[in-house]
C-alpha cells in the first residue's frame, strides 16, 4: 500500500491518497494518469492490469486500486 | 428525415402515441419498428449496412457468450482436479480464442465502415490524389445514414461482452433495436450497452414530468440550432468563400465555435429530448463544455460519448499493451525514466487522435485537426507541473475569478482555433488566413461596416447575440440540475417559457425557404 | 392542484402559440402591400352578378382585356381571372372554381403560360395561391403548383412561409394585419397609366428554341381546361395577346403547335402577335414597360378590336338595353374613367 501511495505522489502532489475517495470522479486523475500509474503498478507490483479493469470504482481511490492490484494477483 | 423538420416531430408524435398505448411488453417492438421506419427514409442502401452490422455483432456476441459459459463450466468442473497453474494457462488460451473472435467482429465492421467512408467512391480511372485539400479517391462516396454511430456503438458492445461487463442480448430482434434506437443514429450520442441496453428492454408509462421536460428540451434544441447555430452560418460561408483574412479570420474562429455549438449541443438535446419522453435515458454527449479550464478537460466535457469511446476501446488498450509496456521499459532503460514513463502514453495519445481526426473524414484537415489536439493536450500535460506550482505559489489568485475566466477564454480560444480547419477544408489555405492576422488586420471593418457585408444584417446579428446571450445564461442555470427541471416546479413560469421558446424558433428561426436548409453540420459532413 | 395549474399552463401556452402563429403569420404574409399585382384574383369573390365572357391567364389578360371597355362598346359582361405568371394548372383550378359559381358563355384563355412545365417562380406562385378562396380548387391548385421545398402546411399557416420578413416589419403592418384586401382593379383588369416605349434601338434577338415542344405538363392542363369547358357547354377560346418583348417572345413553332391544337379539339385559336397594324397598337404610345405588357391605352385598342370578334364571330349578346345590368356597369364605368384621368 505505501509502495502504491508513492507512486500516487509522484503523479500528482498536494492530494491526501489515504482519505480521498473520488479521484476519477472528481477528475484528479485523467486518462493520461491512469495509463502512467498502470505502467508504473505494472512495474512495481509485477501485475498486468487489462483494459476492461479500468473502471471509476476500481480507481476511485488508493484503496480501491489496492484491492484491484490483490484481486489481479490471485487470480 | 432531419431532426429539424415537421416530419420529425410528427413521427415523434405518432410513435409517442402507439408507444405508450401498446401493451407494454411490446413497446420495445414499437420502437424497433419506429427505426425501421426511419431508415426506410433513408434508402436501401443505408438499410443494408445497418442490418449487416446487427447480424455480425448479434453473432460475435452470441459465441463470445457461450464461449464465456463453457469456460466457466469447465473451471467449475475441473475445481478439483487441475492445479491453480493449469487453470490460469487453460484461462489464458481460452481468452485467445475469445479475443480472436471478437478481433474477427471488429474487422468486419471497420472494414464496412472504412469501405463507406473511404473507399466506395474509388474509382480506378481517377486514381487517387493528396492534395492539399481532401484525399480523394475520385467520385462521391456512399450516404449511408449513421454508419459512424451504429458501428462504434456494435464495436463497443462487442468488446464489452469480450470482457465480460455486458451481458449477452439474446433475442436477435431485441439486440437489432440497442444497435438501431433511431434517434442516436444521426450524431449521438454514442452509448454503451451498460447506458441503453436494459432500458430499452424496459416498459415505461407516460410520466408528466419527462414528456415535458423532453418536450423542453427539443424546443431548446431546435432554438440552438434555429435562431443561433443556423443564422449565423452565412456568414461564415461568406468569409470562407471570399477567403477573407485578418479580423475576418478571427470572426471566423468565433462564429464557427458559435455555429458548432448550437447545431452540435442543440441536435443532441433534441435527441435526448425526444428518448426522454419516450421515458428513454441516453447518456449526456456534452456538459458545459466552454467553461473548460484546459483542452484535456474540454474533451472531457464535449463529445463526451465519442471521446470515452476512444478513451476505453483505443486508447487504454493500445497503452496498455504488451508491446507498449515493452516499449516503456525499452525507453527507461536507454533514454531515461522520465522519457521511458512517457513513451506509452504519449504514442498512444497521438494514434488515438489521429484515429478520432479520420472517423470524422478522410481529409488533410482531419488529420491535422486530430494531431494537433493530441499535441495541445501532451503540451499542456508536460506544462502542467508548472501550472502547479504556479497555482502552489499564488492559491489566491489562481482561485480568482478573472483567472478561472482567463483560463475558460483562452481554452475556448485554442479549440476555436483548431476546429478552424473544418471550414476551410484545405490545410495550407488555413495556416496562410490565419497568419494574414499578423500583416493585414483590418479592425477598422468591425465600425465600418465591413461586417455587415457578410450576409448577416444588423438585426440579425442581435438576435443572435441575445440568442447567445440566453444559451449562456441557462447553461450557468443549469450547473446543478437541468433549467427545464426547475421549470418543471413551476408550471406557470415553464409553460411561459415553452410558448415564448415556440414563437421565438418560428419567427426568428432560420427554417424554410429563403434560407438554405442547412442540415446538421454533424449528421452531414461529419457523418 | 398543481396538477390542475399545470395542465391549464399548458394548455393555455399552446393556445398562444397557435394565435401567435396565426397572428404573426397574418402579418407577416400581408406585409408586401406595395406590391399592386399581389391582389388580383380576391375581388371577384364579392361580384354576385354574371359574366357571358370569363378571361382566364396571365399579366397578358389582366393588362390586355378591359371589361368597362368591352360593355362600353359591346354590351358584354365580363370578368378577368388573371394574375401574375399564372401557369396553366393554375389557370385550370380558377376556371374549375369559376365555372362552380357561374356559367358563361365563353371562357377565353391566353396560351402564354404554357412555356412552362413547371412552377417558375415560388414567391410569384404563391401570391396567385394566396388570392384564392380556400376551396378544393384551391387545395388542388396548390399541390399542383408546388416546388420542391415547399411544405403544404406552410399554406395553412402563412408563418412557416413569411417568418423571414420579421425585420422588415413596420407599425402599419400590424394595424391593418386583418383588413380585407382592397380590390384595386377593374372587373380583374389592372390599370397602368405609364408610357414607357419601346426602345427601338434594341435589337436584341430571341434565344435559339431549344426545346420545340412545348411542356407535356401544360398541354396535359390545358387538355383538362377543354374537356371542362366541353361539360360545361362553355365555348373555350384560345387567344395570344400581342407583345413587343425579348422576354415574352411567342416562338413561331409555339404558334404552330396551338394552331395544331385548336384544330384538333374543334376550339378557336386567334394568334394575335404581330397583328399590331390591324389593331392599332402603337408601341411608342402604348406599353408602360418597353414593350413587354399594354398600358391602359394600348389594352383599350386591344380591347375593342377583340370585342368585335367576341360580339361577331362567338354571339356574345350585348346587354346596355338591359337597365339593371347598365346601372351594375355605368358605375363600374365611371370608377374605371376616375382612375384613368387620375382623379384617384
Amino acid at each position: 500500500m505505501e509502495k502504491l501511495i508513492e507512486i500516487l505522489e509522484n503523479l500528482h502532489e498536494g492530494i491526501d491518497y489515504e482519505t480521498c475517495e473520488t479521484l476519477i470522479d472528481d477528475g484528479i486523475l485523467d486518462s493520461l494518469d491512469i495509463v502512467t500509474l498502470i505502467t508504473d503498478i505494472n512495474d512495481a507490483f509485477d501485475v498486468a492490469i487489462p483494459p476492461e479493469e479500468i473502471l471509476p470504482e476500481n480507481f476511485n481511490s488508493a484503496k480501491a486500486i489496492f484491492a484491484l492490484i490483490e484481486k489481479l494477483d490471485n487470480i | 428525415m432531419s431532426f429539424a423538420s415537421f416530419e420529425f416531430l410528427a413521427f415523434l408524435a405518432i410513435l409517442t402515441l402507439v408507444y405508450f398505448i401498446v401493451p407494454k411488453k411490446v413497446q420495445w417492438i414499437v420502437l424497433l419498428l419506429g427505426s425501421v421506419v426511419f431508415y426506410a427514409f433513408a434508402g436501401l442502401v443505408s438499410f443494408f449496412f445497418l442490418f449487416f452490422a446487427i447480424v455480425i455483432s448479434f453473432i460475435t456476441v452470441q459465441v463470445l457468450g457461450k464461449r464465456h459459459a463453457a469456460l466457466k463450466k469447465y473451471l467449475e468442473d475441473t475445481k478439483d482436479t487441475l492445479t491453480k497453474d493449469e487453470r490460469k494457462a487453460y484461462r489464458a488460451k481460452h481468452k485467445n480464442g475469445s479475443l480472436l473472435i471478437v478481433c474477427i467482429g471488429i474487422l468486419l465492421l471497420t472494414l464496412s465502415l472504412v469501405y463507406v467512408k473511404y473507399l466506395s467512391g474509388f474509382s480506378f480511372k481517377n486514381g487517387v490524389s493528396f492534395g492539399s485539400g481532401a484525399i480523394s479517391f475520385g467520385s462521391t462516396l456512399l450516404e449511408v445514414m449513421g454508419i459512424s454511430y451504429y458501428t462504434f456503438i456494435s464495436i463497443g458492445y462487442m468488446i464489452d461482452v469480450y470482457r465480460e461487463k455486458a451481458a449477452v442480448e439474446k433475442n436477435f430482434f431485441r439486440h437489432a433495436l440497442f444497435v438501431s434506437f433511431f434517434p442516436q443514429l444521426a450524431m449521438g450520442p454514442i452509448s454503451r450497452y451498460a447506458d441503453t441496453g436494459e432500458q430499452l428492454k424496459t416498459p415505461h408509462s407516460f410520466e408528466a414530468k419527462e414528456a415535458w421536460c423532453g418536450l423542453l428540451r427539443i424546443l431548446w434544441g431546435f432554438f440552438k440550432k434555429l435562431v443561433v447555430a443556423d443564422a449565423i452560418a452565412p456568414a461564415i460561408g461568406a468569409i470562407v468563400g471570399k477567403q477573407l483574412g485578418g479580423i475576418y479570420f478571427i470572426l471566423l474562429c468565433l462564429f464557427y465555435s458559435i455555429r458548432i455549438y448550437g447545431d452540435f449541443t442543440g441536435g443532441i438535446d433534441i435527441v435526448l429530448g425526444a428518448a426522454q419522453i419516450l421515458g428513454i435515458k441516453l447518456p449526456e454527449n456534452f456538459n458545459r463544455p466552454f467553461s473548460s479550464k484546459s483542452t484535456a478537460e474540454y474533451w472531457n466535457r464535449w463529445h463526451m460519448t465519442m471521446g470515452n469511446w476512444f478513451t476505453n476501446y483505443i486508447f487504454y488498450p493500445l497503452s496498455l499493451t504488451k508491446t507498449m509496456q515493452k516499449l516503456s521499459k525499452w525507453g527507461r532503460a536507454k533514454l531515461g525514466v522520465g522519457v521511458g514513463k512517457r513513451l506509452p502514453v504519449y504514442t498512444a495519445t497521438i494514434i488515438t487522435w489521429l484515429a478520432t481526426g479520420l472517423w470524422h473524414g478522410i481529409a488533410w484537415n482531419f488529420v491535422v485537426w486530430g494531431l494537433l489536439n493530441g499535441v495541445v493536450i501532451l503540451i499542456s500535460q508536460e506544462l502542467n507541473p508548472l501550472y502547479e506550482k504556479f497555482r502552489a505559489k499564488f492559491p489566491k489568485l489562481w482561485n480568482s475569478a478573472p483567472y478561472q475566466s482567463f483560463m475558460a477564454i483562452r481554452t475556448f480560444l485554442l479549440m476555436s482555433l483548431i476546429r478552424v480547419f473544418d471550414c476551410y477544408c484545405d490545410v495550407p489555405l488555413t495556416f496562410n488566413r490565419f497568419f494574414s492576422i499578423f500583416y493585414t488586420f483590418n479592425i477598422a471593418d468591425i465600425w465600418n461596416g465591413g461586417i455587415m457585408n457578410i450576409k448577416v444584417t444588423a438585426t440579425q446579428y442581435i438576435i443572435i447575440a441575445v440568442g447567445i446571450v440566453i444559451m449562456t445564461a441557462v447553461s450557468r442555470l443549469s450547473i446543478k440540475r437541468p433549467l427545464r427541471e426547475t421549470l418543471w416546479e413551476k408550471p406557470i413560469l415553464g409553460n411561459a417559457v415553452l410558448a415564448l421558446l415556440c414563437i421565438a424558433i418560428l419567427v426568428f428561426g432560420s427554417y424554410g425557404l429563403g434560407f438554405d436548409a442547412s442540415a446538421f453540420i454533424y449528421g452531414g459532413t461529419f457523418n | 392542484m398543481k396538477k390542475v395549474i399545470r395542465i391549464i399552463s399548458f394548455v393555455c401556452a399552446l393556445l398562444i402559440v397557435l394565435g401567435a402563429v396565426l397572428y404573426f403569420g397574418a402579418v407577416l404574409q400581408d406585409a408586401r402591400l406595395d406590391n399592386r399585382e399581389g391582389h388580383l384574383l380576391c375581388g371577384y369573390y364579392d361580384t354576385t352578378d354574371m359574366h357571358d365572357v370569363i378571361f382566364i391567364g396571365d399579366c397578358e389578360v389582366y393588362e390586355g382585356f378591359v371589361p368597362a371597355t368591352l360593355f362600353e362598346e359591346y354590351g358584354i359582361t365580363s370578368y378577368v381571372r388573371g394574375s401574375s405568371q399564372q401557369t396553366v394548372w393554375q389557370s385550370y383550378h380558377i376556371l374549375e372554381e369559376t365555372l362552380e359559381r357561374e356559367t358563361p358563355k365563353a371562357v377565353v384563355f391566353n396560351v402564354l403560360a404554357l412555356k412552362y412545365g413547371e412552377t417558375p417562380l415560388e414567391e410569384i406562385s404563391r401570391m396567385s395561391l394566396e388570392d384564392m378562396e380556400w376551396s378544393g380548387s384551391k387545395l388542388e391548385a396548390i399541390k399542383a403548383s408546388m416546388t420542391e421545398e415547399e411544405s403544404l402546411l406552410s399554406y395553412f399557416l402563412p408563418l412557416l412561409r413569411y417568418h423571414s420578413r420579421w425585420s422588415d416589419l413596420d407599425g402599419d403592418d400590424f394595424k391593418y394585419a386583418f383588413d380585407k384586401h382592397q380590390d384595386i382593379t377593374h372587373q380583374g383588369y389592372l390599370m397602368q397609366t405609364k408610357i414607357d416605349p419601346v426602345d427601338i434601338s434594341d435589337n436584341r434577338q430571341p434565344d435559339d428554341l431549344l426545346n420545340v415542344a412545348l411542356p407535356k405538363r401544360a398541354i396535359e392542363y390545358l387538355d383538362k381546361m377543354t374537356a371542362l369547358c366541353k361539360e360545361k357547354g362553355v365555348e373555350l377560346i384560345l387567344v395570344k395577346a400581342p407583345t413587343n418583348s425579348i422576354r415574352y417572345y411567342w416562338y413561331p413553332e409555339w404558334d404552330a403547335q396551338m394552331v395544331d391544337y385548336a384544330e384538333k379539339n374543334g376550339l378557336v385559336y386567334y394568334s394575335l402577335v404581330g397583328k399590331d397594324d390591324e389593331i392599332g397598337l402603337d408601341w411608342s404610345q402604348d406599353t408602360y414597360d418597353k414593350g413587354l405588357h399594354l398600358n391602359v391605352y394600348g389594352a383599350e385598342k386591344f380591347t375593342s378590336y377583340f370585342g368585335k370578334i367576341l360580339a361577331e364571330n362567338h354571339a356574345i349578346p350585348d346587354h346596355r338595353s338591359d337597365a339593371e345590368l347598365s346601372a351594375i356597369w355605368g358605375a363600374r364605368i365611371d370608377a374605371y374613367y376616375k382612375e384613368r384621368n387620375g382623379e384617384k
